[in-house]
């Protein structure tokens, strides 16, 4: 065998040190385990470097935000409000809700990237909680979240929404949409474990989340819709999640838009969650 | 450990109407190098998933250093490592990162993972690649971070996937010689391989699979003896001679000699290394000019088509140019 001839002009092969490879075999540290927290952490610090390498996927969480929310502002403001500058007031918690909830599907997609390079039979022969590089991924979403969050609402305050409630009652209403968006987010892992292209993953998730958004309180006043339609737009926890937004943003919330929010969050991840880990540990 | 390093009986894996695994028993000693020889689709790469945990079995059993994988697969993956057929590894991160960040999630604190990390990096030879994200790698510095993410705690039993395969010459001896660094360190290991030769080179014991199947198993002495003869190889100087002395070799050695495409080389069965050495005496006494012979066992290519009655090629062409590429 020839191999450990080293070619000096093949820089890029690198050379392997034999003596360094036995020291490196040789030790045999061997830490405890992390706990759940400490692995979903790092799995989240992953999400982070990724961010870090692949800046170009901030795109949706910036500029699409900013395009929605001009487009509504000054396409529909004068007249679903009035005014453009009436129209943000209603609109700023509600564009808000829209655009995190919209972007958690990207959480599925990225799964389901993960799965086809590979990296997740590393993950899965590891000795770690189960769950962890799940929980890190939609940490790592949840950085996702804010900086969208504070694209709207910087845009908003821009063009003329004064948010009674003041700073607190600003963040209280970003930290329940990001409360909700981490538990609907579960639906988007499932997916993303289940079907085969990423593709087919945000095709499906903007067929699910289109009208659920859009059959919401978010743009118009639902007393303007068929009686039917406000029905169906009364049990959207979609509508209550911007309710209770509104009212964080503005005067206060009430009880029982807070209870519809976290209950079906509840729901949501007592659910999916779950399935996700199911369908996991049988990928 | 007292026992074998991998037991399998009856190992079964079903998928739709494909019985990708259909049965199969394998033992593995610990502290030895035990290959899963296979064209594409034999079912190698089901097999290992299996062992490793990543696949749920759908028949017999199978124990991994003593754990049985369906009853304690966490007590297994705490003592195996796997590395799988496309880099398992992050693409979009560093070599420095994927090494630390699977030394965190193993349980090192901040510092020591990243002294792991420039520990292993540094034996690979990735130093200089340490800042590069992996996507940037060449194929074989892939495979080389493949294998030292899988060492970020030194297993005791260690799974390669197809571990040479689309790799240049050299790069291939490099992980050849990870590979025995291991085995010298007592690490078991199971690999898979389309080549046959890289079996030769590096596992004690072979097992052949074909359609889920062991159709064969033992060392690679083993597996040639069972086949039984080797074969001559003759080239002659002048194409005019290469049909008299494809005349002179049939006679001598009772056996059908097939010339090659090129006209001028010769190959044949050779059961009796005395006989050979009289052929050639004879060729060189007609005045035939030899330019080359060789006499060697049958390579395992042949094994594979007298155990198969088909040669060992995959589904996939690209590999199997790759295959004659190898064995050139």
């Amino acid at each position: 065998m020839t191999a450990t001839m080293p070619d000096p002009t093949d820089e890029a092969a690198g050379v392997l040190d034999d003596e360094k490879l036995k020291a490196a075999l040789g030790n045999r540290t061997r830490p405890d385990r992390p706990g759940p927290v400490a692995a979903s952490l790092t799995f989240g610090w992953r999400a982070m470097l990724k961010i870090k390498h692949v800046p170009e996927q901030l795109f949706d969480v910036t500029m699409f935000p900013i395009m929605f929310t001009l487009l509504f502002t000054y396409l529909f403001g004068g007249a679903l409000a009035g005014s453009p500058s009436e129209y943000i007031q209603l609109l700023a918690p509600g564009i808000l809700v829209q655009t995190v909830v919209f972007i958690t599907m990207y959480a599925g997609m990225g799964l389901n990237n993960d799965i086809k390079k590979g990296v997740f039979d590393r993950f899965r022969s590891m000795p770690i909680w189960r769950p962890a590089p799940m929980v890190g991924l939609l940490l790592g979403d949840a950085v996702r979240f804010v900086l969208a969050s504070i694209v709207v609402l910087v845009l908003s305050l821009i063009i003329g929404f004064r948010p009674e409630g003041g700073p607190l009652g600003v963040i209280a209403g970003i930290a329940l949409t990001i409360v909700f968006a981490f538990s609907i987010s579960w639906i988007w892992t499932l997916l993303g474990l289940v079907m085969r292209t990423p593709e087919a993953v945000l095709n499906t998730a903007m067929t699910v989340l289109f009208p659920v958004i859009f059959a919401s309180n978010i743009f118009v006043d639902p007393d303007t819709m068929p009686g039917w339609l406000q029905s169906v737009v009364d049990l959207n926890p979609i509508t209550h999640l911007t309710t209770a937004v509104r009212g964080l943003m503005g005067t206060g919330a009430e009880t029982s838009d807070l209870i519809w929010v976290f209950a079906s969050s509840a729901v949501l991840i007592a659910i999916f969650a779950p399935l996700t880990m199911r369908r996991y540990s049988r990928l | 450990m007292a026992g074998a390093a991998i037991e399998t009986k009856g190992l079964v894996k079903v998928f739709g109407e494909n019985r990708a695994v259909d049965g199969v028993d394998l033992t593995v000693e610990p502290g030895t190098v035990f290959g899963l020889l296979g064209p594409n689709g034999a079912g190698k790469t089901t097999t290992i998933r299996m062992l490793a945990t990543l696949l749920k079995i759908d028949g017999g059993s199978a124990t991994v250093l003593g754990h049985d994988v369906t009853a304690e697969p966490d007590a297994v993956r705490g003592r195996v490592s796997m590395t799988g057929q496309y880099a398992s590894v992050d693409e979009d991160l560093t070599g420095t990162e994927n090494l630390v960040m699977l030394a965190r999630l193993l349980g090192f604190d901040r510092e020591g993972a990243r002294a792991r990390a420039a520990e292993l990096l540094e034996a690979f030879g990735l130093s200089d690649a340490a800042d590069r994200q992996i996507k940037n790698y060449s194929g074989g510095m892939r495979r080389r971070i493949d294998i030292a993410a899988s060492i970020v705690i030194a297993p005791d039993l260690i799974f390669l996937d197809e571990p040479t395969t689309g790799l240049d010459p050299r790069s291939r001896n490099q992980v050849w010689n990870v590979v025995r660094a291991l085995v010298a360190d007592g690490t078991t290991v199971l690999l898979t391989t389309q080549y046959l030769d890289e079996a030769d080179q590096l596992a004690d014991r072979i097992a052949v699979i074909d359609h889920g199947r062991v159709i064969a198993e033992g060392t690679s002495s083993e597996l040639k003896a069972s086949v039984g003869a080797g074969a001559l190889h003759v080239r002659v100087a002048d194409p005019d001679q290469a049909a008299e002395a494809e005349r002179m070799l049939t006679e001598a050695l009772a056996v059908e000699v097939t010339r090659e495409s090129d006209g001028i080389s010769l190959s044949a069965r050779a059961d009796d290394p005395s006989r050979v050495a009289g052929a050639l005496t004879e060729l060189s006494g007609a005045g035939i000019e030899v330019t080359e012979f060789s006499l060697g066992q049958p390579s395992l290519d042949e094994v594979f088509l007298a155990l198969t009655g088909h040669v060992a090629e995959g589904e996939d062409p690209e590999a199997g140019d790759l295959e004659l590429e190898e064995v050139r």
